[in-house]
């Protein structure tokens, strides 16, 4: 009881003493022939040095958490576009990092070094019409840099070379992911969410017989250097295939087929020698889907054609499946 | 109409007011209370990310269900950071921000009476509280309020069965955003008209205060692009409720097979975002007008270049148009389309970098005043820089495939859009509050309000870019259901803590107002010695604004410290003296 009556009571204390620690500077301002709340250049000279001061201080943050956090970052791509992306990923990233690093210190110094004084005026400086074109045309021109450089490497990312690509079919739902490999002749079987019952979850169409040698797995093994076309579907809601470590993303759509091509560049095991042991790709989801959102991915493998073969021979297809039942 | 005194009841003066100050006032008001409702949802969601799983027993109190045993919900996690989305997007930045400043800033900086229909303005206003009062309503329903995050991408947001926060919460959260809507437009038909129309005798175009034009703009903006958000709501009402299928097909969900057939989702993205990317240039353009305004005044100088920042205003509103495939890169879209949103993207930099030299020069040879309006408005410049320049990452649609829906993405626009359109507001109030309530507020807890929200705020925000370059998604509950993200505590940790300090820095703005409307000094007429048209009007605040004639304007606004004058400020209503240039 006295517990809470203390908690009514703190807060209007604390209100009460605001009141009265207010008022009394204010009083005292006025003692000292100050207008109160007026800005003085006592004010001015140290809110100047402090904004400087800070904006330094920021600075010195942002560096320290680079060197800090930056290892906590993700490692080079392990893909063959994901290469292209992190170059110009570093390109752009050094190029606002400049600008960065120039406008705060140089905001900064102009807080400080055009601080009020007791000087009367300011510098009447309206405009500046070559001054303008100039930062215009600056930017302009760096950002033409920069898309031109930025539309190659989107053109790159979306039209790999994908002849001899494997196709998989990821398949998403609430809250877990499923992969369906294409089998010997590389070609999914159709699918129908109207046919999705008892066990045959992906609604697969077993009167096609490309679906035959489907095979439905819950991780995706993947082999080095060879191209792989993920297809991706979705049962209820909108999910996102993102898998940081290939650079690859892609919204899985209800009601439509979206897709990302892709060539892995690095075995899991040479990964695990080169982040730790615990190390696995994965693919988690990115796009709000629910209260499990936080807890839905799938774990990738990349390994040579030997391991992937081996793997592979042990996986059961759809007609030793579905179709048995 | 000034010397017309009808009788004042205390619900004509204070509840059905058509007087543009005091409509002012109630948005400001009901957005200061809907900012600290979204902080405190924004407090809890950073308890749970900082420790994921630790009981808090008083969650449990607070809260009920939605924290056993003193742990936040995964479900209602979604639902506080649906909900600080919604609030802080729609009623404190846009309603809030806009709905303050448009109201109060466009009759006194013109030379007009009031706005050009009062009773239009004051249905604004309601039509906002009523949306208010239903969005609060949404938070006491059984199965939560909104969770399917600001955006309510369907088929999530449609289906009931997919998130119990897509349950009568989510309709609650339609019918406040089209209520809102209602509000926005008639608001901002008022703001054009009343612009277009009601300028005093003198006051050009070209003589408008740069808070006008981007108020005007911002206006535009809204007029344009909030009808798409209604009928885009409209048809994901008719999914929810009669079963059409605008959005929706191919649906298997709880293992039953849903009749839709034929609809998109990727049409709803296209039509919300249709409002979505000019909707973060309302939030951001009257903040950017409020800083132009605050920094000249403080600089003592003339705002640099106003032909290029009326342009680069412009510009950024016709570009805010073509740029919203930009939010969908990813949705499996014609790569070349996301090529031209890419192109129409980057060029945005251009005129934001065009407004970033122009207050840099500003500031230059100046004789800065460091009022907190001022520290606050030069906020606004610096978070500008920040959050500005890591949109050149996120606009590129290659490397948005690394950092599409990451932390990267949180710490941009929290910084870009949120503290900048933040520290303008707060410019504001701290500029206007002499006009508003005819006090000063006190200068001692404003630059301790300034300085603890400037640190923290970037404590908060910075961090998070690493969060997204390490590959986190946004949206989650907690980090630890992947191994590859267990290095990122410390991160989240550290977020965590500035979030915390920087929330107690508010309670300080929140007790200065209070204190200040009641208590504080007296302000004189013109305590800033500022030259736009409000600063003439007496401290008493009127209804109409001018006792007598309404003033006549002979000057642009910016005539700071002009070579040949006695005073550093020249009133927009002193004539031109002999041979004198207008600028």
């Amino acid at each position: 009881m006295i517990e809470k009556i203390i908690y009514v009571i703190m807060p209007i204390a604390v209100v009460a003493l605001l009141v009265q620690i207010t008022r009394v500077t204010e009083l005292l301002s006025k003692i000292n022939k100050e207008e109160p709340n007026k800005v003085t250049t006592r004010d001015n000279d140290f809110q100047g040095k402090l904004y400087f001061i800070v904006l330094m201080a920021f600075i010195i943050f942002v560096i320290w958490q680079m060197i800090v956090w930056g290892p906590l970052l993700l490692p080079a791509a392990s893909s063959v576009h994901g290469e292209i992306i992190d170059g110009l990923m570093n390109f752009t990233m050094n190029l606002i990092l400049i600008v960065f690093f120039v406008l705060t210190p140089l905001l900064g110094f102009f807080l400080y070094r055009y601080r009020a004084k007791e000087r009367k005026f300011a510098y009447f400086y309206s405009h500046n019409n070559k001054l303008e074109i100039v930062w215009t045309i600056i930017p302009a021109i760096v950002l033409t840099g920069v898309i031109v450089y930025g539309l190659r490497v989107w053109d790159q990312a979306m039209n790999p070379d994908l002849t001899n690509a494997s196709v998989v079919e990821v398949y998403s739902k609430q809250f877990g992911w499923t992969a369906r490999y294409s089998g010997g002749d590389n070609t999914l079987g159709s699918a129908n969410y109207r046919l999705i019952q008892g066990p045959n979850q992906l609604g697969i169409d077993l009167s096609d017989s490309t679906s035959h040698d489907d095979i439905i797995v819950r991780e995706v093994h993947l082999v080095k250097d060879k191209p792989v076309l993920l297809k991706f579907r979705s049962q209820d809601v909108i999910h996102s295939a993102f898998i940081p470590h290939f650079r690859v993303q892609m919204n899985c759509v209800p009601g439509i087929t979206t897709q990302f091509g892709f060539t892995p560049t690095k075995t899991t095991s040479e990964m695990k020698a080169q982040e730790g042991e615990d190390f696995e790709y994965m693919l988690v989801c990115n796009k709000i889907c629910g209260g499990a959102h936080y807890n839905m991915g799938m774990k990738f493998i990349v390994e040579s054609q030997e391991e992937y073969e081996m793997w592979l021979s042990q996986q059961k297809n759809i007609k030793n499946t579905l179709l048995t039942l | 109409m000034a010397d017309h005194h009808h009788k004042e009841t205390f619900l004509t003066k204070y509840v059905f007011s058509q007087d543009h100050k005091m409509i002012a006032k109630q948005f400001l008001i009901t957005g200061m209370f809907m900012a600290l409702l979204g902080m405190a949802m924004s407090a809890l969601f950073r308890v749970q990310l900082a420790n994921p799983g630790k009981a808090y027993p008083i969650l449990e109190t607070l809260l009920g269900k939605w924290a056993p045993g003193g742990v936040l919900d995964p479900n209602f996690y979604l639902a506080l950071v649906t909900m600080h989305g919604t609030i802080l997007v729609f009623w404190v930045l846009t309603g809030g921000l806009s709905g303050t400043f448009a109201n109060f800033l466009i009759p006194l900086q013109i030379g007009a009476r009031d706005m050009a229909s009062g009773f239009i303005n004051m249905l604004s206003y309601w039509f906002f509280n009523l949306a208010t009062i239903v969005l609060i309503w949404s938070l006491f329903v059984e199965t939560g309020p909104a969770s399917g995050g600001w955006t309510i991408y369907p088929p999530l947001s449609a289906l009931p069965q997919a998130m119990p926060g897509s349950g009568l919460g989510m309709d609650l959260w339609l019918i406040a955003i089209v209520l809102f809507v209602v509000g926005s437009l008639l608001g901002g038909l008022n703001y054009i008209v009343t612009i277009l129309n009601l300028r005093t005798v003198g006051m050009s175009m070209q003589r408008l205060p740069l808070t006008i034009w981007a108020l005007f703009v911002t206006a535009i903006l809204g007029v344009l692009s909030f009808p798409v958000l209604l009928s885009c709501g409209l048809l994901l009402i008719f999914d929810r409720t009669f079963g059409t299928s605008f959005y929706l097909s191919d649906i298997v969900i709880g293992g039953e097979a849903l009749h839709y057939s034929g609809g998109s989702p990727i049409l709803f993205e296209h039509l919300f975002w249709f409002l979505g990317h000019p909707e973060v240039y309302i939030i951001l353009l009257p903040a950017l007008g409020i800083t132009s305004e605050v920094i000249s005044v403080n600089s003592r100088k003339p705002i640099f270049g106003y032909k290029a920042m009326v342009a680069s205003l412009l510009a950024i509103g016709f570009l805010s148009f073509i740029v919203w495939g930009h939010h969908m890169f990813l949705t499996g879209m014609d790569p070349f389309l996301g090529s031209v949103f890419t192109f129409t993207t980057l060029l945005i930099a251009i005129p934001s970098a065009v407004k970033v030299f122009n207050f840099l020069t500003t500031l230059w040879k100046g004789n800065i005043r460091f009022t907190t309006a001022m520290l606050f408005a030069i906020g606004t410049v610096s978070t500008f820089i920040t959050g500005g320049l890591t949109g050149i990452i996120l606009g590129d649609s290659a490397l948005d495939i690394n950092v599409h829906d990451t932390y990267f993405v949180v710490g941009h626009f929290h910084i870009v859009m949120g503290l900048s359109a933040i520290y303008g507001m707060y410019a504001g109030v701290y500029h206007w509050f002499p006009k508003m309530y005819g006090r000063m507020m006190n200068k001692g807890l404003g630059y301790l309000h300034f300085w603890g929200t400037f640190i923290c705020a970037y404590g908060v925000f910075f961090p998070m870019h690493f969060l997204g370059l390490a590959g986190l998604p946004r949206r989650y509950y907690q980090n630890s259901s992947f191994p590859m993200f267990d290095g990122l505590a410390d991160i989240n940790a550290v977020i965590t803590f500035f979030a915390l300090a920087g929330a107690v820095f508010q309670f300080i703005f929140i007790f200065n107002f209070y204190y200040s409307i009641f208590k504080g000094t007296k302000a004189s007429k013109n305590p800033w010695q500022a030259n736009t048209l409000e600063w003439t009007t007496p401290v008493e605040r009127i209804h109409g604004n001018w006792p007598g004639e309404l003033p006549t304007v002979h000057r642009w606004a910016y005539d700071y410290s002009k070579p040949g004058a006695d005073k550093d400020f020249i009133l927009q209503t002193e004539p031109l003296k002999e041979g004198e240039e207008e600028h």
